[in-house]
């Protein structure tokens, strides 16, 4: 009777590795599998992310919102220690932006009486889709975020996600309540954009770090440190005239840009619905008191000289 | 004496925690932490749980969970579906068939074992994301992730220990 067992266990040991190797091979085999499927069905690949990614948006919400709480409470005493500073700061911005506030009647009013000339017919209002940044899913690989809107908000594919500082990315995968962002960093983001006074046309691709780059620049066209990124509209991706960034470095590696948005302090991020084409008017100020929050904290970005 | 059902429930509670720890981590990693530059270079946690439970107790983190793990973070993160599966399955593999150096080792040449383990990962990985887009990724990036992802190994591994000591004392 010992012996059966003993028999047994010597034949089946070997197998049973066996076994379980080809399994673990198969398995890895499994991985590769799924690399390729992904290169090659990308629209399968995509509604299989939205479905899981539903599944566990609401464990997410649940999760970023204390962290969110105490991150807000972080930055309300930083905020209470830099209170003198802060208030210098802002005694200076008042009076640069009193001065702009005038240019801006004067222009405003040109502006209506060219209109009221050529005809002018003013493109659609965009509407908002307002969501909580629930994950921020980082890693070396891929530049994204999700938040807790989705189908069912209004949230469709290819819609631009912006806070008040600027245009942060677009909405690449939608689940019922749920939708993934792909930021401007991301190595498969390509936006056109303008650059600078002159308007010249360029693609802003991210490369996956901080700072994305300039592509397809016309040839003899020079952009300098400084200068001011926004969206072109052409493609139809975007609305035109999202602000982006700014140009940071100009070197022999290429033009590197500096984004208006910081990514560790988006909680809140609006979809912009703007339908097919048109041309986008910004909310005007006070319209939304989360993007006013926004815009204050960062500097002087949109208030350049011209 | 056969364990009555109460026991067996108990018993198949613990025996899922490793699975559930690994991927409770894979989420708690996403989590937005509004921290400057922090995103960028969130530390692999997944792999520290893969890691340890190869090494301790690898019945309960079978190869298949490990598979469907890495999906799961594949999925989430975005990466190229696929990528962390096949990473954290080499990490369980060479861990598994190097079983015989880590039983009884210090807490210190576990940490050096998985320094090495986790840079062979993150090279699989580069390479792999590298190959999926046919560009060059960024290298620096998935350095730094190594540096932090070896930081804060002792901690998670730590609590994993305290865990495995307090619940799966006899599993």
């Amino acid at each position: 009777m010992q012996q059966r067992p003993r028999f047994v266990n010597r034949l089946a040991q070997p197998i049973r590795n066996l076994a379980q190797r080809f399994a673990f091979l198969g398995l890895l085999m499994a991985a590769v599998g799924m690399m390729i499927l992904g290169k090659v069905d990308v629209l399968l690949m995509d509604s299989v992310r939205a479905h899981v990614t539903d599944t566990v948006a609401p464990i997410l919400d649940a999760l970023s919102r204390p962290i969110d709480s105490v991150s807000r409470a972080v930055d309300q005493v930083r905020e209470l220690a830099d209170l003198r500073g802060e208030n210098q700061r802002l005694r200076e911005n008042q009076a640069r932006l009193l001065q702009w506030q005038t240019v801006a009647r004067n222009l405003e009013a040109e502006n209506k009486i060219l209109k009221g000339l050529l005809n002018y017919v003013p493109g659609p209002e965009p509407n908002f889709i307002t969501g909580r940044v629930i994950a921020d899913t980082g890693g070396a690989f891929a530049h994204g975020l999700i938040l807790n809107a989705g189908a069912r908000d209004g949230v469709v594919k290819g819609q631009a996600a912006i806070t008040g500082d600027g245009l942060i990315g677009r909405v690449a995968g939608v689940g019922d309540r749920s939708a993934r962002i792909l930021l401007i960093t991301d190595l498969n983001s390509r936006i056109p954009v303008f650059i600078g006074p002159d308007r010249t046309r360029a693609i802003l691709a991210g490369n996956n770090s901080d700072h994305p780059r300039l592509i397809h620049l016309a040839s003899g066209e020079t952009v300098s440190a400084g200068d001011r990124i926004i969206t072109s509209g052409h493609g139809g991706a975007f609305p035109p005239g999202l602000p982006v960034g700014q140009v940071a470095s100009v070197n022999d590696g290429g033009i590197s840009v500096q984004p208006f948005v910081r990514r560790d302090r988006l909680e809140v991020v609006r979809l912009l619905d703007f339908g097919l084409a048109g041309i986008l008017q910004l909310p005007k100020p006070g319209a939304d008191p989360q993007s006013n929050r926004k815009a204050g904290g960062h500097k002087g970005a949109q208030a350049r000289k011209p | 004496m056969t364990p009555g059902p109460w026991q067996r429930m108990d018993l198949l509670a613990r025996q899922l925690t490793p699975s559930m720890l690994t991927l409770a981590l894979v989420i708690i990693n996403v989590v937005p932490l509004h921290i400057p530059g922090f995103s960028r270079v969130t530390p692999l946690l997944p792999l520290i749980a893969v890691y340890h439970w190869a090494i301790f107790r690898p019945r309960l983190l079978p190869a298949y969970a490990v598979f469907l793990i890495g999906l799961f973070q594949d999925i989430l993160t975005g990466a190229p579906i696929g990528v962390n599966a096949f990473m954290f399955l080499a990490v369980y593999g060479s861990v598994l068939s190097q079983k015989r150096f880590f039983i009884g080792k210090s807490f210190f040449i576990l940490w050096l074992g998985f320094s090495l383990i986790a840079a062979g990962a993150a090279v699989i990985s580069w390479v792999l994301v590298s190959a999926f887009y046919v560009t060059l990724v960024e290298p620096r990036t998935v350095f730094f992730q190594y540096l932090l992802t070896l930081g804060v190994f002792p901690v998670v591994a730590w609590l994993f220990l305290r865990w495995q000591r307090a619940f799966l004392r006899l599993v």
